[in-house]
């Protein structure tokens, strides 16, 4: 298949899975009906649920999901290591963490875009650490290892944080920043991220050509007029946004960013610039899949989203590392 | 079992209670509860000097009914060694939480008297004579009902149309028929929503279909102080819009999470509420 056509195909995955995301609902509502609302020819009931409750969900599985998506596949490239990923080096969960300091502190309910500011400094305090401590070739040891450090740390402080809240319902909520869901969000949520994801998204396809460049080591990368810390600004800075906004609206959501970009590299002859695009579009497709599944498996209960993400994604993950330790070996 | 006291630290104890409580005999002088709801009838119903300890969310003025009167009393976080160090008579605790306290207040000796959370009037009614028996105020538990039943019978709706309500309160939890709070909706003169969708218990309803029932009027929660997504929900534009077009009561939580004469206030609120629908007329 040509590159194009692996785009267009994806995208129509998208576009299928989000039609099919706007239809599915407790509500149980005719497909004629609800299309109908959604462009607000029906009853204002109809109209309110389709436009103000379905419509946001589907928005930001997309978004939240071309986020990971792209952010996983950006990092991958900067690291050269087919392990980097946000949730599982710390990133999405110092970003919770952010976030949830922004609410806890009355921070976010004073102006409401200390969320996804706090969200996005916690993702990039994450990232940079990440790539101080494992080094700019990251190799793989140090990597996860430092992952798992700064996930349980950063786990660890928003569940402190979550304690200490007043609210008698905050501390439950522990498993939704470390999970992730979609349910009941409203397009404020969209609008407040929007902006983010869009900067984040512009950051990394900035440094695709010095991606490209980069997969080539990081001599030959100098030598083609690469700017190695300029393209480090860019990731880091890109993926924090990316990841910032999406942690701060749909809380932590783990290995879309690692089982996507996989998936689509082998189809975009391995090269960061064109596999960019088709992980974002994967990660879209992927996380609305895992959105309705949540809904389908278990409509009452909110089951969350990184409960079906780390299903699919953490055997991929041990079947990675095995891949990855016999060719080290 | 209380361990053997000294004579006279008995005789000094056995003052401090001749002057405070009219000791009645087998009562109870030390009671210490574990439990909001426990607090408040011990509250109600114990003599004067009869409470060593409440639990602390008694003072908090959310969840707790009489949060000014329990400042009159110490509070324990009901930790067992806490609780045991007080040498109680007589422990007052729920059937739901504090169980490793009680589990082991009881190996230690302690007698422990264990009060179901209502989930209906009737429960209600019943934890007061348990509570009044097991405090030795009998007399105090069968002035209390009389005057629950009252104010029962005097906010008793009347015959006429039901206008649909719906119970909506953190993470969209909603009251079924079989729970207090449905029961409280249903004898102010309301339709419950909840139970038309076929959530007896109660349980999680889903915002998507309390916008498409359009009820006649919202019960909703108030929030706390701080941050959670729970009742972000309660902020949700689509519950909003919904609320432009009717009514919506807060009722205080404190009124309805026990099963006190409390409730009147809860029922009072709604039943004022219903009556000013123009679906009731």
């Amino acid at each position: 298949m040509s590159y194009p056509a692996i785009l267009l195909a994806l995208a129509l995955a998208v576009a299928a899975l989000f039609a099919a995301s706007l239809m599915v609902g407790p509500a149980g509502l005719p497909a004629s009906a609800s299309l109908r609302a959604l462009f607000g020819a029906e009853g204002r009931a109809l109209v309110l649920v389709m436009q103000e409750i379905r419509l946001p969900r589907a928005l930001l599985a997309a978004a939240v999901g071309a986020a990971l998506g792209l952010a996983g596949a950006a990092m991958q490239g900067l690291l050269r290591n087919p392990l980097a990923e946000p949730g599982l080096l710390g990133v999405s969960a110092a970003a919770a963490l952010g976030a949830v300091v922004a609410l806890q502190t009355g921070l976010a309910a004073a102006f409401a875009l200390a969320l996804p500011v706090a969200a996005l400094a916690g993702a990039g305090l994450a990232a940079g650490l990440m790539l101080a401590v494992a080094g700019p070739r990251g190799g793989t040891l140090a990597l996860i290892l430092a992952g798992i450090a700064l996930s349980a740390l950063a786990g660890a402080a928003t569940a402190l944080v979550l304690n200490l809240s007043p609210n008698p319902f905050a501390a439950a909520e522990i498993v939704f920043w470390t999970m992730g869901s979609l349910r009941d969000r409203a397009m404020s949520h969209l609008w407040l991220a929007l902006p983010f994801l869009a900067l984040g998204a512009a950051m990394l396809l900035t440094a695709r050509r010095g991606l490209d460049a980069l997969t080539l080591g990081e001599e030959a990368a100098a030598t083609m007029g690469t700017g190695l810390v300029r393209l480090r600004i860019l990731v880091v800075g890109g993926t924090a946004a990316l990841v910032g906004a999406a942690t701060a609206v749909a809380g932590a959501i783990g290995f879309v960013g690692l089982v996507v970009p996989h998936l689509v590299r082998p189809l975009c002859g391995g090269l960061p610039s064109r596999s960019l695009p088709a992980a974002a579009l994967g990660g879209a497709a992927m996380l609305l899949a895992a959105d309705l599944a949540t809904r389908l498996l278990a409509p009452e209960r909110d089951l969350k989203l990184g409960v079906v993400t780390a299903l699919i994604g953490a055997p991929f993950f041990l079947h990675l590392i095995l891949r990855t330790a016999r060719a080290e070996a | 079992m209380r361990p053997p006291r000294a004579p006279p630290a008995a005789l000094a104890l056995a003052l401090a209670l001749a002057a405070a409580a009219p000791a009645a005999g087998g009562a109870p002088a030390r009671v210490v509860s574990l439990n909001l709801c426990t607090d408040q009838l011990a509250m109600l119903l114990a003599a004067p000097g009869q409470i060593a300890a409440l639990s602390h969310v008694a003072r908090d003025p959310r969840a707790s009914a009489m949060a000014t009167e329990a400042m009159a009393h110490p509070v324990t976080h009901g930790g067992a060694e806490e609780v045991f160090a007080l040498a109680p008579d007589l422990v007052l605790a729920g059937t739901f939480t504090t169980r490793a306290t009680v589990e082991l207040l009881r190996r230690l000796g302690v007698a422990v008297v264990e009060v179901p959370p209502p989930g209906s009037v009737a429960a209600a009614r019943a934890a007061i004579v348990t509570v009044g028996a097991a405090l030795g105020r009998e007399a105090a538990a069968a002035a209390l009902l009389a005057e629950f039943d009252a104010g029962l019978a005097r906010l008793a709706a009347p015959p006429g149309p039901r206008p649909r309500a719906a119970i909506y309160a953190a993470a969209g939890w909603t009251g079924g028929a079989a729970s207090l709070s449905g029961e409280i909706l249903s004898r102010a003169g309301l339709a419950n929503l909840a139970a038309e969708l076929g959530l007896d218990a109660g349980g999680y309803l889903p915002l998507e279909l309390l916008v498409l029932a359009e009820p006649a009027l919202l019960v909703l929660a108030r929030p706390y102080p701080g941050a959670s997504r729970a009742e972000e929900l309660l902020t949700h534009p689509a519950l909003a819009a919904l609320a432009a077009g009717r009514p919506a009561i807060r009722p205080d939580d404190a009124d309805w999470v026990c099963g006190t004469p409390h409730l009147l206030r809860a029922l009072a609120a709604l039943r004022a509420a219903r009556d000013l629908l123009p679906e009731a007329r």
